[in-house]
């Protein structure tokens, strides 16, 4: 089994730093306008208040890195990237995930943020390889690796696997350590595929026992089409926290699965004296 | 209506795809045309589907099962419909644009307008727009359906658009559009004819299309 690796994501003054034996680190999705007309419209418009209050409230509740895309369809994405980091930064302190598939626009945000920034992200297609890594060298950034590649998303465990090692493999190549890759074993839908649950928990355990790499997740989607999604999500939070899960984009906002990553994390010995547990116990108290 | 084909309908809300084939062939040794089993049989099932799965009180696993116990039914009586020369609604071209490869909402979309009476024709995922062109100018569909599910793709809808308007296609077709990031703006900005929010209104946008 390999040793769990830390990666280190910085913003200038705070330090996160992901590992098996830390608690979770939440990366809140929120500020991305893919199907939220209310952000789109104001991005358009080139205003950011929804940028700024959907960071503090992700922070407030407990997100310790924020991702960020301004995939705005039609519009110029550098523009709009480089200023949602440059006010990101001004209205909290957390480090940010730079969430683009635009690589221009990728570099100049990169360039304009100060600290360590986690890319979202890479996966195992030639054409991203070429592009991606030689920016995460070159800003000593971490990246998040997608298992998929030039034929699409694999289907087993063992061939998803096969992908991440194949980005890990590339990165050491240009000398970027194993630790600044995050990899995301991709969680499809479990509406259309009822094994897609198992198969991404699966590809986490093959992925850590071989690599100790941290390993990401998209948390939200797993459970679209059911019902009672939370449930879902919530569970499988917790499943894939165990299986070795470090740090899931997910919505801090929805209560239950921020629950269930908490409760994970004092169940995995992550929460001394279980502290975190019941400060939150008591912030949800003071609520009502 | 016979009991048979209310046999059927039900067999397709259940999504009852072990049972359907017995039936259909219990249909067809009975006397029934396909074109009434697929009338007065399927399409009401699938019908009935598309309503709950709007309200939300039937969900996308349900759906897949229900189009799967459809496509059971349609193996067996397709044959007899292209014997009998029986028109359907009409050609739905169907395909997730250039770059993307999202196809869960593409094909409940398809089994929601077969189920309502169309000929399918799915040009899969990743379709570039020049295969779209290709594609109009041979099966002369009466709709053409894209699905986009990200930001970075949903552009290559409007570039599709464009090389059919080049190739002087653009009005031989109505353009449905949908996907998670699409708006019925951006519909409106890159000209296509409608934006359906889901498969069932997909399905409803393509009948009246057809009307």
């Amino acid at each position: 089994m390999a040793e769990n690796l830390t990666t280190t994501i910085t913003s200038e003054s705070k330090t996160v730093e992901i590992h098996r034996s830390n608690p979770t680190v939440i990366i809140g999705e929120r500020i991305n306008p893919t199907g939220r007309e209310n952000l789109l419209a104001e991005l358009k418009e080139g205003k950011f208040d929804i940028v700024r209050s959907d960071a503090q409230k992700q922070v407030e509740a407990g997100a310790a890195i924020l991702d960020v895309n301004a995939g705005v369809p039609g519009a110029d994405e550098e523009p709009i990237l480089k200023e949602m980091v440059e006010i990101l930064m001004e209205v909290t302190d957390v480090p940010l995930c730079i969430d683009t598939a635009d690589n221009p626009a990728l570099e100049t945000a990169l360039s304009t943020y100060k600290g360590k920034a986690l890319i979202n992200s890479v996966n195992g297609e030639e054409a991203r390889l070429e592009s991606v890594l030689p920016l995460v060298k070159e800003y000593e950034a971490s990246v998040i690796g997608l298992c998929m590649d030039d034929d699409g998303i694999p289907q087993t465990p063992q061939d998803r696997f096969q992908v991440a090692a194949k980005i890990i493999e590339r990165a050491d190549k240009l000398g970027i350590p194993p630790q600044n890759i995050v990899i995301d074993p991709l969680a499809l839908t479990m509406g259309s595929d009822h094994n897609a649950g198992r198969i991404a928990i699966e590809t986490i355990e093959l992925v850590v026992e071989e690599f100790g790499v941290n390993v990401t997740m998209g948390c939200s989607n797993i459970s679209f089409g059911m019902p009672d999604r939370e449930h879902i999500d919530s569970t499988f939070i917790a499943m894939a926290i165990l299986a070795g899960m470090t740090c899931p984009i997910t919505n801090p906002l929805h209560e239950e699965v921020n629950l269930a990553v908490q409760a994970a994390d004092l169940v995995m010995g992550r929460d001394e004296y279980g502290m975190n547990w019941i400060k939150s116990y008591r912030a949800r108290q003071k609520e009502e | 209506m016979s009991d048979i084909l209310s046999d059927i309908s039900t067999l397709v809300i259940e999504g009852n795809f072990e049972d359907m084939p017995d039936k259909t062939n219990a249909a067809v040794e009975e006397g029934l045309s396909a074109e009434e089993i697929l009338n007065n049989g399927l399409m009401p099932g699938m019908d009935h589907v598309g309503v709950e799965f709007k309200a939300g009180n039937m969900f996308v696993p349900e759906v897949l099962r229900s189009a799967k116990a459809m496509q059971a039914a349609m193996s067996i009586i397709r044959p007899m419909l292209a014997e009998t020369g029986t028109e359907t609604k009409g050609t739905i071209l169907l395909g997730t644009v250039a770059g993307d490869l999202h196809d869960i909402g593409k094909n409940l979309v398809g089994m929601m307008c077969e189920g309502a009476g169309f000929e399918i024709i799915d040009l899969g995922k990743d379709v570039e727009p020049e295969t779209f062109v290709e594609a109009v100018k041979e099966h002369k569909p009466r709709i053409l359906g894209m699905s986009a599910l990200l930001t970075t793709t949903m552009r290559a809808m409007e570039r599709t658009i464009k090389a059919l308007d080049e190739a002087g296609v653009r009005d031989t077709v109505k353009i449905m559009i949908g996907g998670a990031p699409v708006t019925q703006s951006f519909a409106d900005d890159i000209g296509a004819d409608g934006y359906a929010p889901n498969a069932a209104s997909a399905s409803d946008m393509a009948k009246q299309f057809a009307a």
